[in-house]
């Protein structure tokens, strides 16, 4: 397979409730090859966790469908896109608001959102109502420390 | 989760040993409110020792118990919250409104 990313990987599941762990422990997984510090990996995992609960309660409302999760790995970055065949969203600016909700009724915190934007270094909402959604987020994974200095001294040798 | 009513103190104690995602959520709401109107506790505490993943549907279970429980004139706290979990309640404000026993973090 031609690819321009070192590493690919694509996920396709139910929209079962208890796939939303599955979903996220697996990202952490394919994530975890960037050498993510603990910190980066929860900030993945939740990311995930958000985006494909919307799938099931927003996108399909409950019913069955088909979320796919695509997975990128280019040199530090990881890119993550989520996506649905449900009913779209029509405002995404007013999804997208902090503490808004369509379902108030579930007791949804209507953080979603602002959680992957917050985690994650970039986020990208495309949707057409009545096709699906699709939820694209980068992280740059920071090399530590260690592996900086490494680099230096061997740039000041050469 | 498992619950510990203290009668001489009023107090609830609601040790979560699941991940709070939207998957778990609707079962600990459930037996949550059942104790809670049980008991009517002065404090009701929510013990983070065991929740190693939480996401914004804890957010709207930790809100809903709050309003349930300040109702019911009772005060609601959390403790040993992760660095993870704090990190979505700092977030979210709920860090304004609710108490995290900085104590049992240690």
């Amino acid at each position: 397979m031609l690819t321009k990313y070192d590493n690919e990987m694509k996920l396709e599941f139910l929209s079962k409730s208890c796939n939303e762990a599955f979903a996220r422990i697996a990202v952490a997984a394919f994530a975890s090859q960037l050498d993510p510090t603990i910190e980066e990996i929860a900030d993945i995992k939740t990311a995930v966790s958000e985006a494909v609960t919307n799938c099931i309660i927003h996108g399909y409302e409950n019913t069955q469908g088909i979320i796919k999760v695509h997975g990128m790995i280019k040199n530090n970055d990881i890119i993550i896109e989520i996506s649905d065949s449900g009913v779209g969203i029509e405002d995404i600016n007013m999804a997208k608001e902090p503490l808004y909700t369509s379902k108030p009724n579930l007791e949804r915190s209507g953080m979603g959102f602002t959680i992957m934007q917050s985690f994650m270094d970039e986020l990208n909402i495309e949707s057409v109502v009545n096709l699906g959604t699709k939820v694209t987020m980068k992280k740059s994974i920071k090399q530590n420390l260690k592996d900086t200095n490494d680099q230096n001294n061997i740039c000041i040798t050469a | 989760m498992e619950s510990n009513y203290l009668k001489e103190d009023k107090t609830l104690v609601l040790k979560i040993t699941e991940e709070l995602d939207h998957h778990m959520v609707e079962k600990i709401r459930r037996k949550a409110d059942y104790e809670i109107e049980r008991h009517i506790p002065r404090k009701v505490i929510f013990d983070f020792n065991q929740v190693s993943f939480m996401d914004s549907a804890g957010i709207g279970l930790i809100l809903g118990r709050y309003k349930n429980i300040t109702m019911l004139g009772g005060k609601l706290e959390l403790k040993n919250v992760n660095e993870q979990v704090t990190k979505i309640l700092k977030m979210s404000g709920v860090t304004k409104l609710i108490e995290i026993n900085k104590e049992a973090c240690a």
